[in-house]
């Protein structure tokens, strides 16, 4: 269990650390698109001097390492008890390292007692599936981000959303606008259309564990990914909400089956400090590959 | 990159405009959402804290407690301010703020409230945290750690060559007031 506990927080470490690859490729081609000398281009190339300092350091991207989510797949026979102890057991160490900011608090006392352990904190996934390998990946994510997630019930009246995919556009493109740069732009939507109020969220961010430049295999969710991208980048928000050219750097959108009654749209918000990563782990808990 | 430096004067702040790079040198007092609603309800700064032609630095950092006592800052980047919009206007007029550094801008209030005091809003880049903890030289204190939580405690730092951007300055213009108006504009002519 050590190793696993060792493996789970390295995992941390990197994941709060190092920009995965097809996201630190997105921000170089934002930085590359920006006009020189705005204000859009200096907060651009100050991020890619932070995130080339955070991985030399071994030091959190973010200061707000947000909320700790671990997605676990796994086959059979599993013990899942065991894993979610070691995932709390590694929040903590990882926390009194650094990897992670003290950043937990206790709802109804507002007491933080720097653990990062606690009622939903970190949140453990388990999924089981018929293949042997052992998978986990984690996300950390940050409060301002979080903040500017939104659902929509359709229909919305205000912003002439009816119940179909024009609709879902208009909201979504909504949620764009009132986030500004509150969010830490650009950032990465994840949406899912459908869904009860729990399920539309949870589903919309589990889209962020996609390959930021992978196409949706539906066509018309890859049509309405593309159009928002474009659509977003088009209304001048940019960096930081500074003005600019980029003001998203992916749109990751999923459907879920609903009730007749109900019609959500979840949309999640990921900074441009997008921390995520995974590995599979071997037989001991040893890591074996990384997936990002 | 205009160098601004402590002690912040009514004058420094009133020459600046929106858009313009700035580089910040000199004492600063982090301050976010449990600090603002206790001095909007009333409470009393601790002593040797003072405001008074300094800046507020809406940061919850990481702190490394070293062996000999003192913090390391190891990640300082800005924390969402729009949360503070109920509270910062008071806190601008009542403790003679100059400069409140964050993210994502603020609102009307605080808007007018620059104006009004001679206070500007300086946005810094979200998500540095690296770039941002290089600029602190120093942690010179910590006040209400045990209160509020580390990441919520007033954090008293020497910070050299900060960078930031007004985006609302002490003539009544937000940067984010225009961009929210164009994007506004833009977005309807493309549904």
């Amino acid at each position: 269990m050590n190793a696993l506990k060792d493996s789970l927080v390295e995992l941390i470490r990197r994941t709060s650390a190092e920009i995965p690859d097809d996201v630190n490729r997105a921000l170089v081609t934002a930085l590359e698109n920006e006009k020189k000398g705005t204000i859009a281009a200096s907060a651009l190339k100050i991020i890619e001097q932070n995130i080339e300092l955070a991985k030399r350091k071994s030091q959190p991207i973010c200061q707000d390492t947000g909320s700790v989510i671990f997605y676990v797949d796994c086959p059979v026979g599993f013990d899942q008890i065991a894993c979610e102890e070691a995932a709390r057991e590694a929040v903590k160490a990882a926390t009194k390292i650094g990897y992670l900011r003290q950043n937990s608090v206790d709802s109804l006392t507002g007491k933080n007692d720097g653990t990062n352990l606690g009622p939903g904190a970190p949140v453990v996934h388990c999924h089981q599936h018929r293949s042997s390998e052992i998978s986990v990946r984690l996300m950390l994510k940050g409060g301002g981000c979080e903040n500017v997630g939104a659902q929509y019930s359709l229909p919305a009246e205000k912003l002439h959303a009816n119940r179909d995919l024009d609709g879902c556009r208009k909201v979504i493109l909504d949620a764009v606008l009132q986030a500004q740069g509150k969010g830490c732009g650009p950032g990465i939507l994840g949406v899912c259309i459908g869904g009860d109020r729990a399920t539309g969220y949870e589903y919309s961010k589990q889209q962020f564990l996609r390959m930021l430049d992978d196409r949706n295999a539906n066509p018309e969710l890859d049509a309405l990914e593309q159009d928002i991208l474009k659509t977003a980048n088009e209304l001048g928000i940019g960096p930081m909400g500074f003005g600019g050219k980029t003001t998203l750097l992916g749109v990751k959108i999923c459907a879920a089956n609903r009730v007749p009654a109900s019609f959500f749209v979840s949309i999640s918000y990921m900074c441009w400090a997008f921390r995520r990563q995974g590995v599979t782990l071997g037989a001991e808990g040893e890591i074996e590959k990384w997936l990002y | 990159m205009i160098p601004l430096t402590f002690p912040f004067t009514e004058a420094q702040v009133r020459a600046l405009k929106v858009g313009d790079e700035v580089s910040i040198s000199g004492i600063v007092f982090t301050g976010r959402d449990a600090v603002h609603k206790y001095l909007h309800e009333g409470g009393a700064l601790p002593p040797g804290v003072s405001l008074r032609d300094g800046i507020i630095y809406h940061c919850g950092p990481v702190m490394m407690k070293q062996p000999d006592g003192t913090y390391k800052c190891t990640a300082a980047g800005p924390t969402t301010s729009i949360r503070e919009e109920p509270y910062q206007w008071q806190i601008i007029r009542d403790f003679g703020v100059r400069g409140v550094i964050g993210k994502g801008g603020m609102g009307d209030k605080t808007l007018a409230a620059c104006k009004e005091h001679g206070c500007v809003y300086l946005h810094a880049i979200g998500g540095a945290a690296q770039v941002l903890a290089e600029c602190v030289k120093q942690v010179r204190n910590v006040y209400f750690a045990e209160e509020f939580g580390s990441p919520e405690a007033i954090w008293e730092l020497e910070i050299e060559n900060f960078p930031a951007v007004v985006t609302i300055d002490a003539h009544g213009h937000s940067l984010h007031k225009e961009v929210l108006a164009a994007s506004q504009a833009a977005l309807a002519e493309r549904l």
